[in-house]
């Protein structure tokens, strides 16, 4: 190696980075601002808009809730269990990031579906899934599904289970034990999981697209207004929930970020 | 007895780690589990806490029968290798962990972590993180932390496995004198014949998941019961087919009715002792000896000497064949 090639490298990453990133994002909120705040705030308060921003912040809530708790307890079953079958799920947990969003949308629509059996069944009881928050949940929480765990697992698979086990001869039961020992030492992971799961839940398209019939006014999401607006020549609205979108997504990560080098800096 | 393990067999798939293994520890004793690595000394401890199950067998603390019981209700103290210290956790609150999850009021657990903290020397560093300790001080820390609860049993799996030698020895001769100050019944998991030795008041042999002997420490050295035991616990040589230890042979300058002829093939000198490696009948030997002895044998390579047996009282153990 060339003692010059730290240098190379690092031009190629900021020519990558400004091209792929930088250049978009800023661009996004340049167009948005060129008139100033006024137009953008008119944009954002618009009845529709705003429902789109209520649909989006509850379905990321119970996303990052489900995706919270199952994720945490698929990590301990693939750290920690002795079962048949338990590579496969390790594996079956990537699956969300091969498959196309749509392609998901599609198949709970199968499944959840008026005219299906399932769909059919919970639909006479009262719950309707397909065109309704429930089924906009399930997408964006199978899109999300690897986050919080692949997180979390190699934090497990790292501290092991000695602190555990001296936290037993303690006496602390299994609910004291998580609780007191697991929970601390993951938290860092499962925070970071949890944020990387709400900024995809924000900006899920896809599979939302799908599964909610884009009902405006009742299913139609934030990212599904983007869309909309675009496709309507409706720019500034477009741009204007773009540039919201973005600053939500930057400023948890940034959070986050400051949360970690605290945490690692103490410890 | 504070522990009765009766016909504990334990299998890891195949593996039969423990077989048949059956150990009375006494109140109050210093007990060494000795053995070397995968010998299933380690998981007759873990069995003891409750950390494994046994497949057969039952173990018994302070008189109950604790075979069926999880962890949590056997009131033991367990010391970990790599000593397990809850890392989030302050020394204090790591000490405090089995009095908090007790619900002991606030004031005892503080008089009580205390007077822990004084006793392993850790005072001053009550508010600092684990990671901000030596594995010495981590290790004594665990070391309160189990003893916090004020346990019937103290089990240590390899305590000072993960410690540099001179840390070793500091805390081998400390745990002997916290162990009749505390006065609490330990059993420490060892594959270190000289820590056993050193430390215990008894020791049992563990070797291919069968107890191969029990017994203070001058018993196994002097009369151990197999050839295992005898190569385990020191340096071992063969004499006319009879294990004898180097040290036990004597060198002549002249034969008598005992000594049997041998040839100086190497000399070493360690230090204050000299290492005679020989050849006898064909066989070779060594034998341990002052240099004030070597020095007056004149012995050189290539010399003849005459080598007798100088333990009468120790029991014979005969060499493996071939």
């Amino acid at each position: 190696m060339r003692r010059s090639s730290p240098l190379a490298l690092r031009v190629v990453a900021l020519v990558y980075l400004t091209f792929l990133l930088v250049l978009p994002v800023g661009l996004v909120f340049w167009r948005t601002f060129q008139h100033g705040a006024g137009p953008v705030v008119d944009a954002l308060t618009r009845p529709a808009v705003l429902h789109a921003f209520r649909v989006t912040a509850v379905v990321a809530a119970w996303t990052v809730a489900l995706n919270t708790v199952f994720g945490v307890g698929v990590a301990l079953l693939i750290v920690r269990g002795r079962f048949p079958g338990r590579r496969a799920l390790d594996a079956a947990v990537d699956l969300p990031l091969a498959v196309s969003p749509v392609v998901v949308g599609l198949a709970l629509i199968l499944v959840y579906g008026r005219f299906e059996p399932i769909g059919g069944w919970l639909e006479t009881h009262g719950l309707q899934i397909i065109f309704a928050v429930p089924g906009m949940v399930l997408a964006t929480v199978f899109v999300s599904l690897p986050l919080v765990v692949r997180e979390v697992a190699p934090v497990l698979a790292e501290i092991g289970t000695e602190q555990e086990q001296a936290a037993w001869t303690l006496g602390a039961g299994p609910v004291q034990t998580f609780r007191r020992i697991t929970l601390p030492a993951i938290r860092w992971a499962l925070a970071y999981g949890m944020v990387l799961t709400l900024a995809r839940a924000l900006g899920e398209f896809g599979a939302v697209a799908v599964v909610s019939g884009r009902l405006v006014g009742r299913t139609q999401t934030a990212t599904l207004v983007v869309d909309q607006s675009f496709q309507n020549f409706d720019q500034p609205t477009a741009y204007a929930v773009s540039v919201a979108l973005a600053s939500v997504a930057i400023v948890v990560l940034v959070v986050v970020n400051i949360l970690r080098s605290r945490e690692q800096s103490r410890a | 007895m504070s522990i009765r393990v009766s016909h504990v067999t334990k299998r890891f798939g195949a593996f039969v780690a423990l077989d048949d293994v059956s150990v009375d520890i006494p109140v109050g004793s210093l007990t060494a589990l000795l053995g070397p690595s995968g010998g299933g000394k380690s998981t007759l401890l873990r069995v003891i806490a409750g950390l494994e199950r046994p497949d057969e067998g039952t173990v018994e603390i302070a008189g109950t029968d604790a075979t069926g019981l999880p962890p949590q209700r056997r009131n033991v103290g367990f010391v970990f290798q790599h000593y397990a210290a809850f890392k989030h956790l302050s020394v204090r609150r790591n000490v405090a962990f089995g009095l908090e999850i007790r619900k002991r009021p606030k004031d005892v657990v503080r008089r009580r972590v205390d007077e822990l903290l004084q006793l392993v020397h850790l005072e001053q560093f009550a508010d600092r993180l684990p990671s901000q300790l030596s594995g010495g001080q981590r290790q004594r820390m665990a070391l309160a932390r189990a003893l916090a609860v004020e346990p019937d049993v103290l089990l240590l799996d390899e305590p000072f496995g993960a410690l540099d030698a001179q840390v070793r020895r500091e805390l081998r001769d400390w745990l002997r004198r916290l162990h009749d100050e505390v006065d609490v019944t330990t059993v420490f998991v060892t594959h270190d014949q000289e820590e056993a030795m050193d430390v215990a008041d008894e020791i049992v042999v563990i070797n291919n998941g069968v107890v191969e002997q029990i017994g203070s420490p001058d018993e196994l050295y002097d009369r151990p019961a197999s050839e295992f035991v005898m190569s385990f616990l020191g340096p071992v040589t063969s004499l006319g087919g009879v294990l004898v230890r180097p040290h036990d042979l004597e060198l002549l300058a002249s034969p008598d009715a005992r000594t049997v002829p041998a040839t100086v093939a190497r000399l070493t000198r360690l230090g204050f002792e000299v290492r005679a490696d020989l050849e006898a009948g064909g066989q070779p030997l060594w034998v341990q000896l002052t240099r004030a002895e070597a020095d007056r044998l004149g012995l050189h390579p290539g010399a003849g000497v005459h080598v007798r047996t100088v333990a009468p009282d120790a029991a014979p153990v005969a060499a493996p064949a071939g």
